[in-house]
C-alpha cells in the first residue's frame, strides 16, 4: 500500500499551482483554505482515534479553543494585539494543555464511557464559549481578527499580478498568502506525523490500540502514551482553529465548534482510512469538499438549468444529510476499513487476504513517502 | 424549549423546581430506557435513537392534523381529544418500533460481528438519514404541537403548581417503566434478552434465537421512543427536526450516568438529569444548566467509572 507515495505529493503540487491557473475562481481559494484547515483538524483527531484508538467525541472543542485563543490575542477589544505567529503558537499550546488537563483525570474510563465524557467536555466547552459573553462576545464571535503579517512578509503584499484572472478573494485581502500558508502547514503536519508514526512513540500508540493489556505487559505506560496522543491531537486541532479564525477574520458563530463538527471529523477519519494520513486527507477532501463546495455548485447548476423554486427537496443541499448517511452506511457495510486503509487494519478486517502470504508488514509500511 | 417552565405562578420555590425536574426527568428516563435496552444487548451507542424519537413526534403531529382537519374538525370536545390521544399512543409506538426494527434488519444486522466503531458510524449515518427525513416532513422551523391537555393547576393555593400535563407524564412513564421491568425480569423473552446480553454464544447454545431476541429489543426500544415522543410533544408543545439530537444526548447521558445497559440505572440517570437541570436553571441561570448536567456526569463518572448502578466489569484477558 504505497499509493500515497505518488498521489499525495501530486495533490499538494496541484493545489500549490491552482491559484495561478486560469480555471481558478475568485472565492474557491478561500473555500480550499477552509478544507486544508479541516484536514489539519482531522489529522489531529487521527492521532487520537486512528493511532491510539481512543474514541474522542469532543475534538471540535480544541478547534474552538484554538480559534478563540487567537481571537482573544488579536482583536482590538483586548489589550494583547499579538502577531499571528505568537497567537498560533499560544493557541496550539493552550489546546494541548487543555487536552492533557481534561484527559488526565479520565484515563481509567474505558470505551463508551471515555467517549461520553469527551463528548460532555466538548459540549461544556461550547456552552462556555456561548455564555462567557465578556470574553467571547457570545453568539456574535470575536472580530475583526487582525493578526498582522508574517514576520518577513510585507503587509499588503500584492500577489494579484501573479494570477491569470481574478482577485485572491474578498475576506482575507490582508493575508493573500494565507492559502499557501495553510497548505504549507498541512504539508508540514503530514511530514511531522509521518515521522511520529515511525518513531517509538507512534509504534507504542499502535501497540496500545491493538491490545492495551499486552502493551502494558511489555512495559509501555498506557497513561503517558494516551496523554501524549491527546496532547498532539489537541494541539493540531488548536492550530487548525487558529487558522480557521484567521481565514474567516472572526471566530464566527460558536455553532461552528459544536458536536456535529466532532462527529463529521470522526466520519472523515473513518471514511478515509483510520490511522492512515493520506486516507484522512482524502476523507476530508471528499466529505467536507462535498459539504462546503460541491453542494453549492450543484444547487446553482440545478437552479440555472431548471427553475424549481426554493423547495428543500429540490436542492442537493436539502439531501445533504441523507447523502452523508447513505455514504457512511454503504462504506461501513462494504469497506469498513475506509477508502485508503492502513495496511495493518486491512489485514485485521480481511484476514482471508493474508493466506498463503507470510510477509509481515513493517510498521509505517503505509505510504512511506506519503509526506508532502 | 425550557423557558416554558419559568412561568410557575409565583410558586417558584425549591419544591416546585424539584417537581418539574422529576417530571422532566421521568421523560428523559423514558427515552433513555429505549437507548439502554439496545445498548445492553448489542453494545451499540445508538445515535439514531433520538432521531427516531423525533420522527415519532412528527407522526403524532401528523395524526393530530389529520384528525382535526379531516375527521372531526372539533378541537375542544373531550371525546375526540381522548380518542386522538389513544390513537397517538397506539400508532406512534408501533411506527417507531417498526422503523427501529427495519433499521436493525437493514443496517445493523449485517454488521453483527464487525468492530464496534463500524457499527457506531453506521448509527451516525442512520441518524443523519432520519434527521433529513424529518426535515423533508416538517421543514426546518419548529412546529407547534396541538395543546390537548389542560394546563390548569390541580392544587391551587398550595404554593405548588401541578398540572394535568405533569400528571400525564408521570402517569404514562411510571407504568411503562414498571411494565418493562416486569417484562425483562419474568417473561421468557425478557429472560432470553438478559441471557443474550450476558453471553450471546452461550445463549445460542441454549437454544435462544439471538436474531429474534435482538429484533424484539429494537422493537421495544423503538416503541419506548414512540411513547416518549408523544409525551414530549404533549408536554413541551413544540417540535422540530433537530430535537432528536438534544434529547438523544440527554438520553445517552442518562443511560451512561446510571450504568449503561442497566434499566433501573437509566431511570435513575434520567431523574438525576431532570432534577439537576431544573435546579441548575433555577439557581444558576438557564444558560448554564446544560453545562452543569454534563459537569455532574463527568464528576460522577470520575468516582464511579461504570455509572451509578453499573456493575464493575472485569478486564477480559
Amino acid at each position: 500500500m504505497s499509493a500515497g507515495r505518488v498521489w499525495v505529493p501530486a495533490l499538494f503540487a496541484a493545489l500549490a499551482v491552482y491559484p495561478f491557473l486560469p480555471i481558478a475562481e475568485a472565492n474557491r481559494g478561500e473555500q480550499f483554505t477552509i478544507l486544508f484547515v479541516y484536514a489539519i483538524l482531522a489529522l489531529g483527531l487521527n492521532v487520537v482515534l486512528g493511532y491510539t484508538g481512543l474514541l474522542h467525541l469532543g475534538i471540535a472543542a480544541f478547534f474552538g479553543i484554538g480559534a478563540y485563543t487567537v481571537g482573544v490575542l488579536t482583536v482590538p477589544f483586548f489589550p494583547f494585539q499579538q502577531s499571528f505567529l505568537v497567537a498560533a503558537a499560544v493557541a496550539t499550546t493552550v489546546s494541548a494543555a487543555v487536552g492533557i488537563a481534561t484527559t488526565a483525570p479520565i484515563l481509567r474510563l474505558r470505551g463508551d464511557y471515555f467517549a461520553l465524557v469527551t463528548l460532555g467536555f466538548g459540549l461544556i466547552t461550547l456552552y462556555a464559549i456561548r455564555n462567557l459573553d465578556a470574553i467571547t462576545e457570545g453568539t456574535k464571535g470575536l472580530n475583526p481578527i487582525e493578526a498582522g503579517p508574517l514576520p518577513g512578509v510585507p503587509e499588503n503584499v500584492d500577489l494579484s499580478g501573479l494570477r491569470v484572472n481574478g482577485e485572491w478573494g474578498t475576506r482575507w485581502y490582508k493575508y493573500p498568502y494565507l492559502y499557501f500558508l495553510v497548505l504549507g502547514t498541512l504539508g508540514a503536519v503530514m511530514l511531522l506525523l509521518r515521522n511520529v508514526e515511525r518513531s517509538r512513540l507512534g509504534r507504542a500508540w499502535v501497540a496500545l490500540r491493538e491490545d492495551e493489556l499486552a502493551a502494558s505487559c511489555m512495559g509501555l505506560n498506557p497513561a503517558r502514551l494516551k496523554l501524549a496522543a491527546v496532547a498532539l491531537g489537541a494541539g493540531l486541532a488548536g492550530l487548525a482553529g487558529a487558522f480557521y479564525a484567521l481565514a474567516l477574520r472572526t471566530t464566527g458563530n460558536p455553532q461552528a465548534y459544536d458536536f456535529t463538527l466532532s462527529m463529521i471529523m470522526v466520519c472523515c477519519v473513518i471514511l478515509g482510512g483510520l490511522g492512515n494520513r493520506s486516507g484522512v486527507l482524502i476523507g476530508v477532501l471528499l466529505l467536507m469538499g462535498f459539504d462546503r463546495i460541491a453542494t453549492n455548485l450543484l444547487d446553482n447548476f440545478i437552479q440555472e438549468r431548471f427553475d424549481f423554486g426554493g423547495k428543500a427537496y429540490l436542492k442537493v443541499s436539502g439531501w445533504k444529510l441523507i447523502i452523508f448517511g447513505v455514504v457512511l452506511i454503504v462504506m461501513m457495510r462494504f469497506r469498513p476499513e475506509g477508502l485508503l486503509p492502513e495496511a495493518r487494519h486491512q489485514r485485521e478486517l480481511h484476514p482471508e487476504a493474508d493466506e498463503g502470504e507470510d510477509r509481515v508488514p513493517e510498521p509505517g509500511d503505509t505510504g512511506q513517502k506519503a509526506g508532502s | 424549549m425550557l423557558e416554558l417552565f419559568a412561568q410557575s405562578d409565583g410558586a417558584g420555590g425549591f419544591g416546585q423546581y424539584l417537581l418539574l425536574g422529576l417530571v422532566l426527568g421521568s421523560l428523559y428516563a423514558l427515552i433513555a430506557l429505549g437507548y439502554t435496552m439496545v445498548y445492553g444487548i448489542i453494545e451499540l451507542i445508538n445515535f439514531a435513537h433520538g432521531d427516531l424519537f423525533m420522527l415519532g413526534a412528527f407522526l403524532a403531529l401528523q395524526l393530530a392534523d389529520l384528525w382535526f382537519k379531516q375527521v372531526t374538525g372539533d378541537t375542544t370536545g373531550v371525546l375526540p381529544v381522548a380518542a386522538l390521544l389513544v390513537l397517538m399512543f397506539v400508532l406512534t409506538p408501533l411506527f417507531c418500533a417498526g422503523l427501529n426494527m427495519g433499521a436493525d434488519r437493514a443496517f445493523y444486522k449485517p454488521l453483527r460481528n464487525s468492530p464496534k466503531l463500524t457499527v457506531i458510524v453506521t448509527a451516525i449515518g442512520v441518524s443523519f438519514i432520519f434527521m433529513n427525513l424529518g426535515l423533508f416532513w416538517r421543514g426546518a422551523t419548529p412546529v407547534k404541537f396541538p395543546d390537548l391537555i389542560p394546563d390548569t393547576n390541580l392544587i391551587p393555593g398550595s404554593g405548588l403548581r401541578v398540572t394535568w400535563k405533569d400528571v400525564m407524564v408521570v402517569g404514562v412513564t411510571v407504568p411503562v417503566m414498571l411494565a418493562l421491568t416486569v417484562f425483562v425480569k419474568f417473561t421468557a423473552l425478557g429472560k432470553a434478552m438478559r441471557a443474550t446480553a450476558q453471553n450471546p454464544t452461550a445463549a445460542k447454545l441454549m437454544g435462544i434465537n439471538a436474531d429474534r431476541v435482538i429484533a424484539a429489543t429494537f422493537a421495544i426500544g423503538g416503541a419506548l421512543a414512540g411513547v416518549a415522543s408523544v409525551v414530549y410533544g404533549l408536554y413541551i408543545k413544540s417540535v422540530d427536526y433537530q430535537m432528536g439530537f438534544q434529547n438523544g444526548l440527554y438520553a445517552f447521558t442518562a443511560a451512561v450516568l446510571g450504568g449503561i445497559g442497566n434499566i433501573p440505572g437509566a431511570v435513575l440517570g434520567g431523574l438525576v438529569i431532570g432534577v439537576v437541570g431544573e435546579l441548575g436553571k433555577a439557581y444558576l441561570g438557564a444558560k448554564w444548566s446544560e453545562a452543569l448536567i454534563f459537569a455532574i456526569l463527568i464528576v460522577i463518572l470520575l468516582f464511579r467509572p461504570t455509572g451509578l448502578l453499573g456493575a464493575r466489569t472485569r478486564e477480559k484477558v
